[in-house]
């Protein structure tokens, strides 16, 4: 809405008075210009992004002579260039929802046990570590990975081969400690404080008649959270989730370090190798040439459309049941 | 199913603080007992330790026995959670489940007791609202919100949901504090209802309507400014309002103070 039609508004129904209210304050028209302000920056910051993105993106999709949503290829800076998303969209989503498998129930349980199981000292000082978990850096995370988890989960793949291959995730020719799944544990421990901070604030915010209703009920400690937090917990448990998602389908570099290089489309999640949008751009960008440039930044740009479309899907999950929140 | 309770020598505390002191009385089966006083003096206090809800808050704690039929409540080897599932309890404020439906809130209770069968369920929902003077007008709409329903509507769905798993006792917090009129009236009906069959313990701030409604009368006040709430008198409500035998309950009614 512009000045304008406010001001019209606000003169249509209060009257010349109450327009001279709203307008004669110094203090009124800073606040509601520098709001106004801040909200054409965002919107102005999205729109320079996608912008951005778009146009740097569109020399190399023209250049391209493969299919550049199903090919498996990806060589941008050859002549003819022919390249695709397909093993990179595949690599980034099942990483990425392998992550939100692990993370989301032990974060639940983490906030669930915060909120309503542990006594006060505990419950603030593991608080306390779940946030610090959230504070340290990505490299961090991927060096750990790399140096310390990558071997123990060369033991876990080949155990998980050797006795649950029959389970298809499980199963492949090859097995290795820097695959898809040691990718998705590793995001999984980095999106876990995200989705663990925000549940426990909303478990905290249960309205307190709920609980002792059913408490009156004759309900044990698990009941009551089944009847009366859960549920009520369950749009923003889903909104934690999908922020966590978000994380997860864009971190970078803890995820170059623990994958190998590229290594097709595969469910077999013990197989070595595997790639993501951001891991494959951090890996690959420095060395290419202005196409190959290009090219990454037009799979940024589907990365930035799978965020987008992820962020919707949650909200739509969340107004569903929204006559009963 | 209507029990007796005796209570005898009780005590209630938020961690230091004694919030009400030496409470002895006895409560009848099949009958409405009102507990009228100032606020602050104990009453809600009283009536959550009836139905150990008390101790669900943080540091406070109950000394004192509350025996259900000779069962000593606060008894060694007695789980809080039993004695809640046969002493109901509807609060001051209504509060049914947000998430819930109408039909879902009346079965709440039955489905902690692993009740499940849809036609039990359907059966127990109908007598429940019925009992609650609710069902001519949900009927039509049991899967829409609970908490779509109006103060005095939603009230009385937590009348039916606390009826539904047929309880011994039925504890009232002053339940029509947040109620229009029309909507305490009918759910002063109902509660005249409900004595042929519950025993009835009902909290109110309002002198007519203890008048009203109940058999009995207990008047509470503070022991002195600082101090914790005790049990002034017990006696049938028509001798308290008309002669009772302490000078502080003769005082509060005639709005002399409180």
């Amino acid at each position: 809405m512009t000045s304008e039609t406010l001001e019209q508004g606000a003169t249509g129904a209060l009257g010349g008075k109450a327009r001279k209210m709203s307008t004669g304050r110094l203090g009124d028209r800073l606040f509601g210009l520098s709001a106004k302000g801040s909200g054409i920056v965002l919107l102005a910051i999205m729109a320079a992004i996608a912008v951005f993105l778009i146009v740097k993106a569109l020399p190399a999709l023209q250049s391209d002579k493969a299919n550049f949503i199903t090919s498996q290829e990806w060589n941008p800076d050859a002549s003819p260039a022919r390249f695709g998303i397909a093993q990179l969209a595949f690599g980034t989503v099942l990483s990425s929802v392998l992550a939100l498998i692990i993370a989301t129930p032990i974060a639940i349980g983490i906030a669930l046990f915060i909120a309503f199981y542990a006594p006060r000292r505990l419950a603030d000082g593991l608080g306390y570590v779940v946030d610090l978990l959230a504070a340290v850096p990505s490299i961090v995370y991927g060096l750990w990975g790399l140096q310390f988890f990558v071997p123990k989960m060369n033991h876990v793949a080949d155990f998980l081969h050797g006795h649950a291959s029959w389970i298809p995730l499980f199963g492949g020719d090859a097995v290795g400690g820097r695959c898809l799944l040691t990718a998705g544990i590793v995001l999984a421990i980095m999106i876990l404080p995200i989705i663990s901070s925000i549940s426990r604030e909303i478990f905290l915010q249960v309205p307190r008649p709920n609980v002792e209703a059913a408490l009156a009920l004759g309900a044990t400690r698990w009941e009551v959270i089944r009847m009366a937090v859960l549920p009520f917990g369950r749009s923003g448990m889903i909104s934690a989730s999908m922020l966590g998602l978000g994380r997860a389908l864009g971190e970078t570099i803890a995820v170059a370090l623990v994958l190998g290089s590229a290594a097709g489309i595969s469910l077999h999640i013990l197989k070595p190798g595997g790639n993501t949008f951001a891991a494959n751009i951090a890996n690959t960008f420095g060395m290419a040439g202005p196409n190959g440039q290009s090219a990454l930044i037009a799979s940024g740009l589907v990365l930035f459309v799978i965020t987008l479309l992820v962020n919707m899907a949650a909200r739509a999950v969340v107004a569903r049941r929204k006559e009963f929140v | 199913m209507a029990k007796r309770i005796e209570v005898s020598g009780l005590n209630a505390y938020y961690g230091k603080t004694r919030a009400i002191e030496d409470i002895s009385m006895t409560i009848e089966p099949r009958s409405v007992t009102a507990f009228i006083g100032p606020s602050g003096c104990g009453k809600s206090t009283f009536l959550r330790t009836l139905n150990r809800m008390h101790e669900v808050i943080p540091s406070a704690r109950v000394e004192g026995k509350v025996l259900l039929d000779e069962v000593d409540l606060y008894g060694a080897g007695v789980d809080p959670v039993a004695v809640r599932r046969v002493i109901g309890m509807v609060f001051q404020r209504p509060n049914p489940f947000p998430t819930m439906s109408i039909y879902e809130n009346v079965v709440a209770g039955l489905k902690l007791n692993g009740v499940r069968r849809k036609g039990q369920l359907d059966e127990i929902v109908e007598k429940s609202l019925r009992g609650a003077n609710l069902w001519n007008e949900v009927k039509d709409r049991l899967g829409r919100p609970g908490a779509g329903l109006s103060g005095g509507q939603q009230q009385r769905l937590c009348i039916a949901r606390a009826i539904a798993v047929e309880p011994q006792v039925l504890l009232m917090d002053e339940p029509c504090s947040a109620l229009d009129p029309i909507s305490t009236l009918a759910i002063e009906d109902l509660i005249a209802n409900l004595k042929d069959q519950y025993t009835i313990v009902i909290v109110t701030h309002n002198m007519q309507q203890a008048a009203r409604v109940s058999d009995r009368t207990a008047f509470f006040n503070l022991a002195g400014p600082g101090k914790p709430g005790r049990m002034v008198e017990i006696d049938e409500t028509n001798k308290i309002f008309t002669n009772p035998g302490e000078k502080a309950t003769e005082d509060y009614i005639t709005g002399r103070f409180g």
